[in-house]
């Protein structure tokens, strides 16, 4: 069973910051990172490789840099790695990035089948989820989002059987393959990489494409031009008034606390108080 | 692709095991404000199996038609009919605005409807509004890194779409005079060529964590530092009677589990009190407890912004004042926990 990752290369947002003055991100200030999510999506090709066969193929869309993240692939276990990367990709939303990955990945299909297509749930920068749903539709194969196990493959009759993670619990899905699954952490835990991962990773090339390695690509549907959502404007949001400070010792900062939650204190298991 | 063609304002109606769930009458809440500005229908997009029903509830939260596909392909959720339905409708009534609730599955058929009609879609929204003058939807989601929201919008297409956060928009009071027109519809798609089968939903109903409907959430944060800060949150919690929450930080810290992470990427709450103890207030926390009824922030670092978003504010080192709190209250507490009425209620 060929599986293709889609994994993106993200900035590091717990440390990332924000310039005040202009509202703007501050990309020096942030080393970037496989977005983690990608990496329980590599570490499910790695342990359904195991069982079934095949070949892990990464793919993202990024500048040169993300050759990093495709590299850490690797080194969790993926065969190949393609990067597509050109200006004229540049600025896309999530319409457009799913239209230029499945560009891709339709001409990764021509070479050898695909049965399988793993996304992220989200990435942790742009974090709307709604690459992958939108690769599957592109694809004409069924998305299953959310998606916490993979409790059953059956290559004869190529079927699959998963968990989706809705609220409150999950709901168990069989799908027809190929399909999309996009993952949760819950999936796996990433395990630490063999040395001879590391060692191939250390030096591997992903293979690179620019638009013009692609087949019938509408240019207008690329990039910035190709993207329907824009950003209107950033801005900080509103300060309210504050809170009230409660102030004095710490024994009548407790006491002042009591009092304003006395009202509520039927909220607290007392019976016998007044609903409010 | 004529905009002028495109009008009215439309909420996709999650339901689940044939009840409406709160998000989407919270959206036709938001959505009547849109209508109203732009003077167009607000209308429902229900679908399902057996709900026809349930549709005549809607008018009471606001909608003036609604759209209802009842059908047994539809009984479960699942991507393949439910994209093509949706799809179906855009392309026949054509609206301005399309808002889904921001839950699994209205998140997983906005990202499918978006892309089968070529359109933009924001997500996880917290704010709506609209430019009438243009016509042009301003859906504002709470941007990386921190104290930045933006503005997305979608200028040449329709419909203009967005997911918006479950519980960031009050639910209106329904008002049960209201009328409304149920416009039937069917959907093409046969059983025989689906590809997928919903073959069971779990539901834990009794899951200890249960953040969205909990009174009073005890929250802490990376300032509580460890195991041992930890228990001492837990222990306040019991004694109030209150549910744990926490930061991301505290979650990527192992310290407690993601169900209990509060915030843009954890959960939205309401409860009736939510201490934040030992949590900066970063805008993806803030977004996810804002709307609380009061909001009690503990926190060592008077600058910390937390303290804008709270109703009464403590400075303080939490490893003093938490165990003092959890005392007072314990003691406060006893007397009309275990007597049932004190003297003075
Ligand atoms: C602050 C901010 C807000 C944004 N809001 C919106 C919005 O509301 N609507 C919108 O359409 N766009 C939005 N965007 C643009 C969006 O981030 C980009 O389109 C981005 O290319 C993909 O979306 P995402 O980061 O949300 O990824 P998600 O859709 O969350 O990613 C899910 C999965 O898709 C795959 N994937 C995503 N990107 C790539 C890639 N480049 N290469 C390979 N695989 C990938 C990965 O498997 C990933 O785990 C926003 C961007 C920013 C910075
Ligand atoms: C895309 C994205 C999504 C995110 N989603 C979420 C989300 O859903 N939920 C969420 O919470 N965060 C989220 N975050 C992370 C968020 O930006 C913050 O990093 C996080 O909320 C900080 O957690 P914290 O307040 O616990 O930690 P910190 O920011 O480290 O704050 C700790 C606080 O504790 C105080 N403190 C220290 N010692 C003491 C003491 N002894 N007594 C009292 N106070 C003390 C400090 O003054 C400080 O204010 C997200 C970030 C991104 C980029």
């Amino acid at each position: 069973m060929n599986i293709l990752v889609c994994i993106k290369q993200v900035p590091d947002t717990k440390i990332i910051k924000v310039n005040p003055k202009t509202n703007t991100l501050d990309r020096s200030s942030a080393p970037t990172i496989l977005n983690p999510y990608d990496a329980h999506a590599v570490e499910e090709a790695v342990r359904l490789r195991k069982e079934h066969g095949g070949k892990i193929i990464v793919l993202s869309m990024g500048p040169p840099q993300a050759r990093l993240a495709i590299r850490k692939c690797i080194e969790i276990g993926a065969d190949e790695g393609y990067l597509i990367s050109d200006r004229r990709f540049a600025g896309a939303d999530t319409l457009a990035t799913s239209y230029a990955l499945f560009k891709a990945i339709e001409k990764l299909k021509e070479e050898e089948g695909i049965e399988l297509v793993l996304c992220g749930k989200h990435a942790i920068d742009g974090d709307t989820g709604q690459t992958g749903p939108g690769i599957a539709r592109r694809m004409g194969i069924p998305p299953l989002t959310n998606v916490i196990k993979v409790e059953e493959v059956d290559l004869d009759k190529k079927l699959m059987k998963v968990r989706r993670k809705i609220e409150n619990g999950y709901e168990l899905i069989q799908t027809s393959l190929p399909c999309l699954l996009t993952i949760e952490k819950e999936m796996n835990e990433v395990s630490y990489s063999p040395l001879p991962n590391m060692m191939r990773a250390a030096r591997y090339e992903p293979i690179v494409w620019t638009v013009d390695d692609l087949n019938d690509v509408d240019i207008k549907q690329l990039g910035l031009k190709g993207s329907p959502t824009i950003v209107g404007k950033m801005w900080p949001p509103e300060k309210s008034s504050g809170a009230e400070m409660i102030e004095g010792s710490t024994k009548e900062q407790v006491e002042k606390l009591l009092s304003v939650t006395y009202e509520k204190r039927e909220l607290f298991g007392v019976k016998g108080g007044e609903k409010s | 692709m004529n905009l002028e063609e495109y009008r009215g304002v439309w909420v996709f109606i999650e339901q689940q095991e044939g009840q409406i769930i709160d998000v989407g009458l919270e959206l036709l809440g938001a959505g009547r404000d849109l209508a109203d500005k732009l003077e167009v229908d607000l209308c429902g997009v229900l679908l399902g199996h057996n709900v026809k029903d349930s549709a005549k509830e809607l008018f009471a939260y606001g909608a003036d038609k609604v759209y209802v596909i009842d059908d047994p392909v539809l009984e479960k959720y699942r991507t393949e009919t439910h994209m093509t339905a949706v799809g179906d409708l855009v392309r026949k009534y054509k609206p301005e605005i399309f808002i889904y609730g921001a839950t699994s599955n209205g998140k997983d058929l906005a990202s499918a409807v978006a892309t089968e009609v070529m359109t933009g879609l924001t997500a996880d929204t917290t704010l709506l509004d609209v430019n009438v003058e243009k016509r042009l939807f301003e859906a504002s989601r709470p941007a990386f890194g921190g104290n930045i929201m933006a503005t997305i919008l979608c200028k040449k297409h329709r419909p203009q779409m967005a997911t918006v956060r479950p519980k960031v928009m009050p639910k209106p009071e329904p008002d049960h005079t209201r009328k409304g027109e149920i416009i039937e519809e069917k959907i093409s798609i046969k059983e025989e060529d689906l590809r997928t089968k919903v073959l069971e939903i779990v539901r834990d109903m009794n899951k200890a964590v249960n953040l969205e409907d909990a009174d009073v959430i005890v929250a802490a944060g990376k300032g509580i530092k460890d195991e041992k800060g930890f228990a001492m949150v837990k222990e306040l919690a019991d004694v109030l009677n209150a549910t744990v929450g926490a930061s991301r930080d505290l979650v990527e810290a192992g310290l407690c589990g993601h169900d209990h992470q509060v915030g843009q990427t954890g959960l939205t709450v309401t409860p009736k009190i939510y201490f934040a103890i030992g949590i900066s207030g970063a805008v993806q926390h803030v977004v996810g407890m804002q709307n609380s009824e009061m909001i009690i922030a503990i926190n060592n670092d008077p600058e910390a912004a937390i303290f804008n978003a709270a109703h009464y504010g403590i400075v303080a080192d939490a490893f003093e004042i938490v165990p003092m709190l959890t005392e007072e209250f314990r003691k406060a507490l006893k007397g009309e926990k275990a007597g049932g009425v004190t003297a003075d209620v």
